[in-house]
């Protein structure tokens, strides 16, 4: 964010409060008004987020990556014919393209037997977040996960897909667990933050109480390894206890709580002695 | 169940129900669609609503949308319906009452008379067939004033909720949000936190702090930590200060189960906040959120029009005698509300008929980044909410909440509309800025002061 020039209306005496949050506070003012600075500012954000919705899933430079890694992939089509369907039909983002499920019938026919795990990758609501995080997450995931020795299926892309088109992805190639890479609804500090769903034993018509999430993967966020360790501790419990969702991550949290109590403890300059 | 026939010309529409004239005649919106209530042409869409124009009111007390034995929303609509209110425009039908509303005869007096006989579907049918400037009309006319530590929704006032959400619940970085907020006159209607983590200790240190920070400041405001009501019930069951209790709602049983609530835990949630005695004017205290499509979100809308479904949540509200209600307008997503027009008019028909129900309304006049909307939409929305009077809206930093990933009004946005509208805050919390030097207001302009008020000179002190 730009600094917001002195003016004569726009005093700014608690500027300094800026290092204690990220959100917008002490943008001054002219009059009542935002100055401008700060008006473009947020008008820029919001552009970068619009722009991150809207912009089209790069499929092509995905796969040719994925391949010079060694990585086979297929590519797959949402029932949303478009980003405008996308947007108002949550239904059809969820459910394959029947071309589409059909190619995966095919491939499970000449690949029998099913796999541990299927890897999936959709744009969801940012393919930026997509096209920046999806190599070298799953390279952290691979380098972390090679002693599970899970087999896998290739990465499986999906245009306009939403979280739960994975359960389906799933279903098709007999996996016992699928994960998918999502770009979330991008925020007006973040435009490019995925996340990551989690499902033991896949199929269409899951809830999201089958599913563990891990949010706001990006480097202001949460790191790829930190994603990563945190999503093979669910996979490795799933597998052990055969289940995801709300049960598996009531264990999981216990750790969270504590640092909870920490933060609440900290004292704010509000309330210190004068 | 009726059937409903309308000829427009040579062309015959038949309806099947009462909640088919209902969701036809709604104003296009994606959720509706996304149902597949919605009518089928605007053609269509016009004959619903001259075929629900026609409709007696006294009908809507004998075709329930959603059955009586099904859903505890409705019983408690029909059995606590008054039929003395209702007395005054019983005769007449959907499009009689749109012209009664709009005459003389509706005052603020007859108007809060009416409030309990009409029905949410009664309201909801009007708001159908009115246009925008009706729906701003006539909630214009109408006050519904509440009372806690301030009151709220007083002619000429407009109140602020102060929202300072962190993603991490950082107490500095909250702090620092509500300072910001209220050096720029925000906060009356409450300071209220959407929790980023909804752990009883994290609630209960939340709690603590803002009590403390009213107390140590004096301020004429409330506390409230938008936590599930059962968690509120835990925390003042632990003895922990809290002034609000907060819970989302929505019109039917089914949706408001999926929010693991029914109106026997609202109750709970009441009693357990008024045997804390907190409120120094008045004792009105829960807090609802609620928003079209949050129905059909958990697939309990029964085939019901979304805009439908949404006022019959605030028969749920009105039980409670709450101290606000939010409708929490652009936050749900495209496939309920589209764009910058679906989502105005909707933050409109919820103010109107919510405030025509008798229940104090306010908005969270928002949009997400993938709505087709943006700053403009908001500040048509928050000029056309500032002239028909609304109770309350959101004070955020910037307009961005950093924690929950949307826009919402911002504190320079409340001050917009004060400036514009001559809209002053309650009137304790409008004493307590002048007392502390932060703004006085006078013929709509608002002077702000030339320093820094002591106490918070001191606070910045504190950062070194």
């Amino acid at each position: 964010m730009a600094n917001t020039p002195h003016h004569d209306n726009s005093s700014n005496p608690w500027l300094e409060l800026r290092r204690l949050t990220p959100a917008r506070i002490a943008l001054g003012r002219t009059g009542t008004s935002l100055p401008t600075a700060a008006q473009l500012d947020f008008q820029f954000a919001h552009a970068q987020a619009r722009d991150a919705v809207h912009l089209a899933f790069d499929h092509g430079g995905l796969r040719e990556q994925l391949s010079e890694r060694g990585r086979d992939s297929l590519l797959l089509h949402s029932a949303a014919a478009d980003r405008h369907s996308y947007l108002q039909r949550p239904d059809l983002g969820r459910r394959l393209h029947e071309d589409s499920a059909q190619l995966l019938r095919q491939h499970a026919q000449a690949n029998p037997g099913g796999v541990d795990l299927a890897i999936i990758v959709a744009d969801g609501l940012s393919a930026l977040a997509v096209h920046r995080h999806t190599l070298p997450f799953l390279a952290r995931l691979e380098e972390q996960s090679a002693a599970d020795g899970w087999s896998t299926a290739p990465v499986v892309l999906v245009e306009q897909g939403r979280v739960a088109v994975a359960d389906e992805v799933g279903e098709l190639l007999g996996a016992k667990m699928t994960v998918i890479l999502i770009g979330e609804r991008p925020g007006l500090s973040s435009p490019d933050s995925l996340g990551l769903y989690f499902t033991y034993n896949p199929k269409v018509g899951l809830t999201d109480a089958y599913r563990n999430c891990i949010s706001n993967v990006r480097l202001e966020g949460l790191s790829y390894g930190m994603a990563a360790h945190r999503l093979l501790y669910l996979m490795r419990e799933a597998c052990r206890r055969q289940l995801s969702g709300v049960n598996l991550k009531d264990e999981a949290q216990v750790q969270t709580l504590e640092s909870d109590t920490d933060v609440a403890k900290n004292g704010n300059f509000l309330l210190s002695k004068p | 169940m009726a059937s409903f026939v309308h000829t427009v010309g040579n062309q015959i529409f038949r309806f099947d129900s009462l909640k088919e004239v209902m969701a036809k005649a709604s104003p296009a919106r994606s959720g509706d669609f996304l149902a597949g209530v919605a009518a089928s042409n605007d053609g269509e869409r016009v004959a619903a609503q001259m075929a629900l124009a026609d409709i007696p009111l006294k009908h809507f007390l004998s075709e329930a949308l959603i059955p009586y034995e099904d859903d505890e929303v409705t019983r408690l609509i029909i059995d606590t319906h008054d039929a003395n209110a209702f007395a005054v425009v019983s005769h007449l039908t959907v499009g009689g009452l749109r012209d009664w509303l709009l005459s003389e005869a509706a005052d603020e007096t007859s108007l809060r008379a009416l409030a309990p006989g009409l029905t949410p579907e009664m309201a909801a049918a009007v708001s159908k067939i009115m246009r925008v400037q009706d729906l701003v009309l006539v909630a214009q006319k109408i006050r519904v004033v509440t009372r806690f530590r301030g009151t709220m929704g007083l002619r000429g006032r407009l109140s602020t909720r102060l929202q300072p959400n962190h993603p991490t619940d950082e107490p500095a970085g909250i702090a620092a949000s509500i300072l910001d907020g209220l050096l720029y006159g925000n906060g009356d209607a409450m300071i209220g936190i959407n929790p980023a983590t909804d752990s009883i200790a994290s609630i209960c240190a939340l709690l603590e702090m803002l009590d403390a920070i009213i107390q140590r400041y004096d301020i004429p405001t409330q506390a409230c930590v938008l936590t599930h009501v059962t968690t509120s019930i835990e925390a003042i069951n632990r003895g922990v200060p809290l002034d609000l209790v907060f819970q989302s709602i929505a019109g039917t049983e089914a949706a408001n189960a999926s929010f693991g609530i029914n109106l026997n835990v609202l109750k709970e949630g009441y009693e357990a906040g008024l045997s804390l005695n907190r409120g120094t004017l008045g004792q009105n205290l829960m807090y609802f959120e609620t928003g079209q499509g949050s129905a059909l979100s958990a697939n309990a809308h029964h085939g019901v029009d979304q805009q439908t479904c949404e006022t019959r949540a605030y028969a749920v509200a009105r039980h409670f005698k709450p101290f606000l209600v939010n409708t929490v307008v652009g936050f749900i997503g495209p496939e309920y509300l589209y764009n910058g027009k679906q989502i105005i008019r909707a933050g409109l028909e919820d103010h109107f008929c919510g405030k025509l129900l008798g229940v104090p309304m306010g908005c969270d006049i928002c949009y997400t980044n993938h709505a087709e909307a943006d700053q403009d939409d908001m500040d048509m929305l928050l000029t056309l909410l500032g002239v028909a009077g609304i109770n309350f809206i959101m004070g955020i930093p910037g307009s961005d909440d950093i924690m929950l990933n949307y826009q919402t009004t911002s504190f320079h946005d409340a001050l917009y509309a004060r400036q514009t509208l001559g809209l002053k805050p309650a009137p304790e919390f409008e004493a307590w800025l002048a007392r502390m030097g932060i703004f006085t207001q006078a013929d709509g302009r608002v002077r702000f002061g030339d320093n820094l008020p002591p106490a918070f000179r001191q606070a910045l002190a504190q950062l070194g």
